[in-house]
């Protein structure tokens, strides 16, 4: 192994391990505050009753995670279809570009808190929380989409007219394909967005049942002064936005490794 | 002794496949591109536009490329191209940069205006593997774009360009952006692909010397809007090898050629 290759092994493994190393300093300290402060579970549970909550009240948590991450993946696909599909549509005419645009982005400056009540009158919880997700997901999805099949190549452009390339030619052979590295910008910010906006609908909407995510979970154990749960439910919340983060920067990787610079490793 | 001749359409001896008369080009913002170009394209020419930036070069090629429309004039094809099947069958095109796909390989960018077409599969492949081969690129068949250098780039441009095997290769100043070295090695590969497939070629470059070195014919013309204000017949023989780089020859065309662009600029201003 050369000089370099190691240099950047050790980088890798710095990568993971710093963040780790924060991660249980910051529990030791958690806990050490807890326990030299004798802080009552009222005030700030320690992480080891936060781990024990966690374990003993899974049947009821993962059921409600269960709930959360089926409406943010079903916002975030209504996100990105809409996104994509909305984007190709302005990318075809002016005239619906113009027309709509502004009201995309009407709809993304308008808090999703304040909307969130307003679609609980008109729509059923469920249809509501998806309609949330969904705001908030999906413009990023349509602004980063829109740009990059306003940025594609003009001589390329020229040469699929010089072959006499068909409409579905130039969408799927060219377009796309070039606007797919800002496509996936826009995805991965949705796929975070997607939470926030289920946590943000079912937190107003806060009627509970069999069916309620995780975020009223929250909400319902701080009435009932439950901070052990409370803090259980936010650490669930964290991890599924993490794993929703790797996932989606895991897709970005794999599909421009071979050929976009941002996943292109350089050697300096 | 260097001939000299002032510009006229008849001045190619053999048979034209592509004739423009008159042709003026006006864009939507009122910039006057080309002011009455006249321009005959022999079968089996190298033949270079030359002038300084901005005198109408690239929109002629455009033009002939149908890419864009003239205002007024007229452009004829000695060939029916209507009845030659598609559109832009028999054009090749190389931009000025490389114009690849970066997502795909150098084969798949190369097979660009056969699978278009729908070519089958079968057919592609073979001739995808004569053009790459052809550029001397058959190594780099499955790399992708940005694993290339400029120079490669440049020649899975002119692979995709004669993939298939077009009558016309429309050149727009390919080699501008590559260093010199670069530069003369494309020049030499271009001639003996020249020889080789018998290609018509158009070639717009705003370099005396290359003009020189590659053409049999070159049309010098005025800046915006672009007219033809002289043509030049270069009567070296071909090969043309490094040795006529550096002959007297080669230097006198080049004082030609550089003189009348020189007064080209001159009637303009």
């Amino acid at each position: 192994m050369s000089a370099p290759e190691r240099a950047t092994e050790r980088e890798r493994a710095l990568r993971i391990a710093l963040p780790v190393a924060t991660l249980l300093l910051g529990v030791a300290i958690w806990h050490l505050v807890v326990t030299i402060f004798a802080l009552p579970p009222y005030v700030l549970p320690g992480p080891g009753l936060v781990a024990k909550t966690l374990v003993e009240d899974w049947a009821l948590l993962s059921e409600s995670l269960r709930v959360t991450l089926v409406t943010t993946l079903e916002g975030f696909a209504l996100a990105v279809v809409g996104g994509i599909g909305l984007a190709i549509l302005f990318n075809l005419s002016r005239v619906v570009e113009y027309s709509l645009y502004p009201y995309a982005v009407i709809l993304q400056v308008t808090p999703v808190l304040a909307i969130a009540p307003l679609l609980l009158i008109y729509m059923s919880q469920q249809g509501a929380v998806l309609a949330c997700a969904w705001i908030v997901a999906f413009f990023p999805v349509l602004a980063n989409t829109t740009l990059g099949l306003n940025s594609v190549d003009h001589n390329l452009v020229d040469l699929y007219r010089l072959y006499g390339a068909s409409f579905d030619q130039v969408l799927f052979r060219l377009k796309l394909p070039s606007a797919l590295p800002q496509m996936l910008a826009g995805i991965r910010i949705a796929g975070g967005l997607s939470l926030v906006g289920a946590v943000v609908a079912e937190l107003a909407a806060g009627s509970g049942g069999a069916g309620s995510g995780l975020a009223f979970r929250i909400s319902e154990a701080s009435y009932r002064l439950n901070f052990p749960r409370m803090f259980a439910a936010l650490i669930l919340l964290s991890v599924a936005g993490i794993v929703i983060y790797f996932a989606l920067a895991g897709l970005s990787y794999l599909l421009l490794r071979r050929w976009h610079e941002s996943a292109v490793s350089r050697e300096r | 002794m260097p001939s000299d001749f002032p510009s006229s359409p008849r001045s190619a001896a053999r048979p034209s496949i592509v004739a423009l008369r008159g042709v003026t080009k006006t864009f939507a913002n009122g910039t006057q591109a080309l002011g009455g170009l006249d321009l005959d394209v022999a079968a089996g020419e190298f033949v270079s536009l030359l002038g300084p930036s901005g005198c109408g070069k690239s929109t002629a090629l455009r033009l002939i490329a149908g890419l864009s429309e003239p205002s007024s004039g007229e452009i004829t094809w000695a060939i029916d191209r209507a009845a030659a099947a598609p559109r832009g069958r028999d054009i090749g095109f190389v931009f000025q940069e490389p114009t690849l796909m970066p997502w795909t390989t150098v084969a798949r960018n190369v097979a660009l205006p056969l699978d278009l077409r729908h070519t089958p599969e079968a057919d592609v492949t073979p001739r995808v593997a004569a053009a790459i081969e052809r550029v001397g690129l058959s190594q780099f068949r499955d790399a992708y774009p940005r694993e290339l250098s400029g120079g490669m780039k440049m020649r899975v441009s002119i692979a995709r360009a004669l993939a298939t095997d077009p009558t016309l290769l429309l050149m727009d100043e390919p080699f501008a952006a590559l260093d010199e070295i670069t530069r003369f090695k494309l020049n030499n590969d271009l001639l003996d692909l020249w020889r080789a497939l018998r290609k018509t070629v158009v070639f717009v470059t705003h370099s005396v010397f290359e003009s020189v070195y590659l053409s049999g014919r070159i049309v010098v013309m005025t800046p915006r809007p672009g007219r033809v204000f002289k043509e030049l017949r270069i009567d070296a023989p071909y090969p043309r090898e490094e040795s006529f780089r550096t002959s007297a020859e080669y230097a006198g065309y080049c004082r030609l050629a550089s003189e009348a662009l020189t007064q080209a600029m001159a009637a303009a201003a």
